[in-house]
């Protein structure tokens, strides 16, 4: 009893400790460990040998999964930070309080690692910095992209640093920050519209390489819608990881609430996907695209939009309907995958379909291990800061935020 | 004056004219290309698949023989070289292919950069390394690139090519045409110059175009009518006239649409929404705010009337209390004076009348209601 009230006491002040006893202390942080290594020796090649000898790029194929997966995954995936502030805050959806601070902070550790992770993918990534200062090429769609990250990895930079200051005990730049929060939600709107579209409309400059079934030119509506719904599950998808985890982190309003944010977020996710699912129809429609679904690629398609939409709207429609948390999380895994799925469609199954097969592309394994790794530094780097800073609790000094 | 020649010197003498002014603006709708553009023309019905071109191309370019290549690959005699299908790379900017026909005839085409006249590679490069010159090339400022590889995404003719193999400074590798190791001294592109049949030809564009249509009338049966390159993707300055369908050459089925076009409508969205967006979201949260003040003005007219509804209710019930209280209060007063006078009644009565039995009886409770009254 004296020893969970001592905890209780300190859980807001945790001083930085390092003990490398406990670094190996369990499978997990071994794993973790084996993970970080791979990922060092995998930086040691790709900048001592070249993309060559980490990749199986080539000429056809210039963007592999560093870009379908570390960028366009990355990005899609995080669309829960703004899915969440602008429930929250502008359309004032008082029940996903809790939400907000896992969503942002996840939000910020995704962009920050799609950056990173550009870092690995670009040729000369100490130029990265020219399309923004040096040298705009502002006709570009990937410029728009760039210069759209730039600026929201640093809004959600602003609107994290909330959490950090609040355990750092930094008051007055604190409520500064605070005062700016609905003009920032509006600015990081904006901003994720206009990227998330984007990442789509890189495509748009390459009919002729692109299936026509992922080609369309509502290709940025269609990044973007899904990038709503894509948010909202991943917010309900990590939620469950972190009471797998983090349970400890959270406090009894995050715990009393996060049914509520489940419920909510599933049916949004309900609507906005039977709305995709018939924009889809619709870019089909308009293109009259109809005679290339008797194909594989058609098929596959096929499997796209209905396994991985239709059958999860439905799914996220009764578990909200009939209360069934359990059907929503399950609604929300099979989202994610599917989200995961069509940004490998249009970048990898979609691009390029005309070579013959002996010239396409397949991943080498340390473009896969890569991404891995990049996944591993968001899941600790998520969990250092889910310990130390208020995020999953409330801090008792500060009024609910 | 052999007319590739003639043309040549027209052409080149084009650039010397057009290279030190300034371009007017082009108009950014329906742009049909540099006026005074360059390019070249390839007649697969004169290429006979010799690869003079590509070892042309490796000299004026200062490139590595096919020996030294990363993947090492045949002389430029060896024609063997020809029966697998090659692209180019950042060690070779042009490959001749050869196709066998529908029509039964071996046909050749050289493959290298078209120097779109609206180029994807420029529209897509983020920080401007790519340059449609004036004159017609389309060259590349390697100390802008980044290294993203998006022009390789979006160039319809696979044409950008990447050094991934340095780690130090991997760059873009494409056909130049020469531009600044030969047109500006006034020599013709090193593939141009070495070509042994007059299978390339170069000129103005418009030039290139009125030479291609007269090729294909004069020789009816000889070409298909049909000049690859002139509208695909809003032209490009290397065109390319053929026995066979062009398609069956590889060159992909384009539109006419060019690659800036094809973006700008998604590109030209993003003032709307940062324009809309903070109108509808400003909204929402207005809304949501007057919805919550709405709410808390209603919860508190709702209080107040219940606190008056319970106050009035209490005071109805304690002034109902207390005329309950005053009424009884009289009630018993009546009793009691009534039960007096009815004793002291009977009290003069038993005075004056005093009944045979009992007297002390009465005494007894006459003395005790008169202490109780008092």
């Amino acid at each position: 009893m004296s020893a969970e009230n001592k905890t209780a006491d300190n859980i807001h002040n945790r001083k930085i400790v390092i003990n490398p006893g406990r670094l190996f202390s369990s499978p997990g942080n071994v794993l973790t460990a084996v993970i970080l290594a791979m990922g060092l020796f995998i930086t040691v090649m790709r900048f001592t040998k070249g993309l060559g000898g980490v990749t199986n790029l080539d000429d056809n194929y210039p963007w592999g999964i560093w870009i379908s997966f570390d960028l366009l995954c990355g990005v899609v995936l995080a669309a829960g930070g703004y899915a969440t502030t602008s429930a929250y805050y502008l359309f004032g959806l008082k029940s996903f309080n809790t939400a907000v601070r896992p969503a942002v902070t996840s939000a910020f550790l995704g962009y920050a690692f799609v950056v990173f992770a550009l870092h690995y993918d670009v040729g000369q990534p100490w130029r990265l910095v020219y399309p923004i200062f040096y040298s705009p090429g502002a006709t570009s769609v990937l410029y728009e992209v760039g210069l759209c990250v730039f600026l929201y990895v640093s809004v959600l930079a602003v609107e994290w640093s909330v959490a950090a200051f609040e355990w750092l005990g930094w008051k007055s730049i604190r409520a500064v920050i605070v005062r700016l929060t609905i003009p920032l939600t509006v600015l990081g709107v904006i901003l994720s519209t206009m990227h998330q579209s984007s990442l789509g409309a890189l495509y748009l400059i390459a009919p002729s390489k692109m299936h026509p079934l992922w080609y369309s030119s509502f290709i940025p509506v269609f990044f973007f819608i899904s990038s709503m719904f894509a948010g909202m599950s991943m917010v309900i998808f990590e939620g469950a990881l972190a009471h797998k985890g983090l349970h400890a982190e959270m406090d009894e309003h995050h715990l009393r609430d996060a049914d509520k944010v489940v419920l909510g977020f599933g049916k949004a996710a309900s609507i906005v996907m039977m709305g995709y699912f018939f924009i889809k129809l619709f870019g089909l429609a308009m293109d009259n695209n109809w005679k290339y679904l008797a194909s594989g690629y058609g098929l596959w398609y096929l499997v796209e939009i209905f396994g991985f939409v239709l059958l999860p709207s439905f799914m996220y429609a009764i578990g909200a309907r009939e209360k069934k948390t359990g059907l929503i999380r399950l609604a929300a895994c099979i989202t994610v995958i599917g989200v995961v799925v069509n940004r490998f469609n249009v970048s990898l199954v979609a691009f390029n379909w005309q070579l013959p097969p002996a010239e396409k592309y397949f991943p080498h394994w340390m473009e896969i291990g890569l991404s891995i790794f990049v996944v591993t530094l968001i899941v600790t780097a998520y969990r250092v800061i889910c310990y130390y800073m208020p995020v999953l609790r409330e801090h008792p000094d500060y009024e609910a935020h | 004056m052999k007319r590739r020649t003639f043309l040549s010197f027209l052409g080149v003498s084009g650039v010397a004219a057009v290279l030190p002014t300034e371009g007017k603006a082009a108009p950014v709708k329906d742009f049909a290309g540099h006026p005074d553009a360059v390019g070249v023309l390839h007649d697969s019905v004169r290429c006979i698949g010799c690869r003079k071109c590509e070892a042309g191309c490796q000299r004026a370019n200062n490139l590595p023989m096919p020996a030294q290549f990363k993947k090492p690959a045949k002389p430029f005699d060896d024609l063997s070289e020809l029966d697998k299908k090659r692209r180019t790379h950042f060690q070779q900017y042009t490959v001749v292919n050869k196709y066998e026909s529908s029509k039964g005839k071996t046909v050749f085409k050289k493959f290298q950069c078209n120097h779109c006249q609206e180029p994807a590679c420029a529209s897509a490069c983020f920080v401007k390394a790519f340059v449609k010159t004036k004159e017609g090339p389309v060259i590349y400022k390697p100390n802008l690139c980044v290294g993203c590889r998006y022009c390789m995404i979006a160039c319809p003719f696979y044409v950008p090519t990447y050094d991934y193999d340095s780690a130090l400074n991997p760059l873009v590798y494409k056909c130049t045409m020469c531009y600044d190791t030969r047109l500006k001294k006034g020599l013709l592109p090193g593939c141009v110059e070495i070509c042994p049949k007059d299978a390339l030809t170069f000129g103005k564009r418009s030039d290139l175009i009125k030479v291609a249509r007269k090729r294909i009338m004069d020789n009816p049966g000889l070409y298909v009518d049909e000049i690859y390159g002139e509208t695909e993707m809003g032209g490009a300055n290397w065109l390319y006239i053929s026995p066979v369908a062009h398609k069956e050459l590889d060159q992909p089925e384009l539109g006419k649409t060019s690659a800036p076009e094809l973006t700008s409508g998604a590109l030209g969205s993003v003032a709307m929404v940062a324009g809309i967006w903070p109108v509808l979201l400003g909204g929402a949260y207005f809304i949501s705010k007057r919805r919550e003040k709405q709410a808390a003005e209603e919860r508190d007219a709702a209080v107040r009337a219940a606190v008056a509804e319970t106050r009035e209710e209490a005071e109805t019930r304690l002034n109902t209390a207390l005329d309950k209280a005053a009424k009884e209060k009289d009630a018993e007063v009546a009793r009691e004076v009534k039960k007096t006078r009815e004793e002291t009644a009977r009290e003069i009565e038993a005075k004056y009348n005093p009944p045979e039995p009992e007297p002390e009886e009465a005494d007894a409770e006459t003395e005790k209601n008169t202490e109780e009254d008092a």
